[in-house]
Parts: C-alpha cells; sequence; structure tokens
C-alpha cells in the first residue's frame, strides 16, 4: 500500500489522515505537495485532507481543483485508484469534477463543529465494505460549507445509483436529502463532508472512523 | 480593458447570505423587500485582445461554478 496524502496550502488535516492511515493501513503515507504534476510512483490510495486550502478564497475548493497536482488526482481516478475526500478534500473534489453537485454555505450559516449521527446508506463500496447497510455510527464534522446541493435530477441519478455512501440522520447543514457523503459512478471515489480521521480510537471517544480505511486496505492490498 | 464579471446563484439555489441580509434589513426597520440573492463581481484588467470566448471560458473554468451559479460578463 502506497498510498498519498496531498496538501494544499491551507490544508489543517492533512497530518490526522497520515496518522490514521499510518495507524490503520500500518504505512507512512507520502504527503504530497500541491504544486508537484506527479503522484509517487505505485500510489495506490489518494487522501485529500480538511482545511481551507487557498483560504477559501473564490469558493471552498475552487482554488485547490485547479493546483498543478489535481491534473495527476484525477488522471489516477480515472485509471481506477481509490481516491478519498474528506471535508475540504470533499470540496474539492467536487470542484475538479471528479464528483457531482457543489458544498455551498450551511443552511443555517453557522459554523458546525461537533459529533453527528450518520446511516450508512451504501455498504458495498471499497470505502464501506466493513460497515452494515443500515447501520449509524458518530462522526466529528467541522465545517461552514456542508450544505451539499445538486439539481434534482442528479440527486435521483445518485440516489438510484446507489452513490450516496453516507447521510445525516438529522439536518446539519441543509444538505439536499440529507447527504453527507457521495461516491462516483466507478465507485472508486468518495467524498464526505465528516472526519472518519478523527475518530479512530477510543482517546477519540469511539473509532467509528477505523473501519473506513481498513476496508481500503483490503483494497489495496489485494 | 476592464471587465466585470457578476456572479449570481441560479434561481432555485437556496441562498442563506441573502436570506440573512434580508431578515437584517428588516430588523433595520426597512421594509417592502420582497427578495435579496447575494453574489459576487469579479473585476478584470484584461488587455483589448482578451476575447469574449477566452472571458467566456475564464467563467466555465474557474469564475463561476456553473452547477451553482450563473454569470454575467459585462464589458
Amino acid at each position: 500500500m502506497t498510498a498519498a496524502v496531498v496538501v494544499f496550502p491551507g490544508s489543517n488535516c492533512d497530518r490526522d489522515l497520515a496518522v490514521a492511515i499510518e495507524s490503520i493501513m500500518g504505512r507512512k503515507p507520502n504527503m504530497v505537495w500541491h504544486g508537484e504534476t506527479e503522484l509517487p510512483a505505485g500510489t495506490d490510495l489518494i487522501a485529500l485532507p480538511g482545511g481551507f486550502s487557498y483560504g477559501d478564497y473564490l469558493r471552498s475548493g475552487a482554488m485547490a481543483a485547479r493546483s498543478p497536482v489535481m491534473r495527476a488526482v484525477v488522471d489516477a481516478a480515472e485509471r481506477g485508484v481509490p481516491v478519498l475526500g474528506v471535508c475540504n478534500g470533499f470540496q474539492v473534489l467536487t470542484e475538479a469534477g471528479l464528483l457531482p453537485g457543489a458544498l455551498m454555505r450551511n443552511a443555517g450559516l453557522n459554523f458546525v463543529c461537533r459529533d453527528v449521527e450518520l446511516s450508512v446508506e451504501n455498504a458495498q463500496s471499497a470505502f464501506t465494505s466493513r460497515y452494515a447497510a443500515g447501520e449509524t455510527i458518530l462522526i466529528p464534522v467541522a465545517h461552514h460549507d456542508g450544505n451539499y446541493t445538486a439539481d434534482a435530477e442528479t440527486l435521483d441519478r445518485l440516489e438510484g445509483e446507489d452513490r450516496v455512501a453516507f447521510r445525516y440522520t438529522g439536518n446539519v447543514n441543509g444538505s439536499a436529502r440529507q447527504i453527507a457523503g457521495v461516491l462516483n459512478a466507478a465507485g472508486n471515489v468518495l467524498g464526505l463532508m465528516p472526519h472518519p480521521e478523527r475518530k479512530i480510537e477510543d482517546a477519540h471517544g469511539g473509532d467509528d472512523g477505523r473501519r473506513l480505511f481498513e476496508g481500503l486496505m483490503e483494497l489495496v492490498s489485494a | 480593458m476592464k471587465v466585470r464579471i457578476v456572479v449570481t446563484l441560479k434561481p432555485g439555489v437556496l441562498d442563506p447570505q441573502g436570506k440573512a441580509i434580508h431578515k437584517s434589513l428588516e430588523g433595520l426597520g426597512f421594509g417592502g423587500i420582497n427578495d435579496i440573492r447575494a453574489g459576487k463581481v469579479i473585476e478584470l484588467d484584461v488587455a483589448d485582445s482578451v476575447t469574449d470566448d477566452e472571458l467566456d471560458g475564464m467563467c466555465r473554468k474557474l469564475i463561476a461554478n456553473t452547477v451553482i451559479e450563473n454569470y454575467r460578463i459585462e464589458r
């Protein structure tokens, strides 16, 4: 397993993701600066961290999505390499066109920072295979722009194709159909607003995020 | 040449910021406001040789997110 954590100027969860990947998957990921034009050879998992890349200028994730490394990320995603985007990483994935929809300002306008309950909607994907469909888990969110928006046709398609990975069980930020995380059509790209890397051991107050990384390990070592 | 790009949320897209401004103005005693939509204005100073097509490309590729926003180019 050779994971890459992409670091943008303003990322602030890159080290948390690296710690989660190393402790669960057993190998230190490569930290890849946004200005790189290639990913390290053999990269078989890409993680885009949370934070405030480029100070959220223009729109959250807009600048990061156009940074040099993202061309390599898009190429890898198209080859089937799993790509995980957490929080700002999810915003970057939608801005880069790897996932549909957009993440707008929270409907209540407040920054939301607390544990939220999620239901696992699709337990078949590479990211969610260690969960049971319909299971509820507790994962923290910390965001200002997590209000998932897409037109009705896109939302219907996402639901019809079983591409909603996680849903909030209550209204957290105004997201359409309470969507917390979505998959791409091929199932190898997941974006989610909640932070699974912040719930991987008892000291975090729970380890519901752990199984996401454990599931991925099966995939990349297969 | 100065170019002004006006980015607005598409009709139907919820605009919590517009709603907050609306509520605040009413709180200040202003009445008769039917609706408020917040957007942004980006001003560019570009060479005269920059074409409409190029400006349109700038909007589609970066300045606006056409999933949720419309844009208007004023030159």
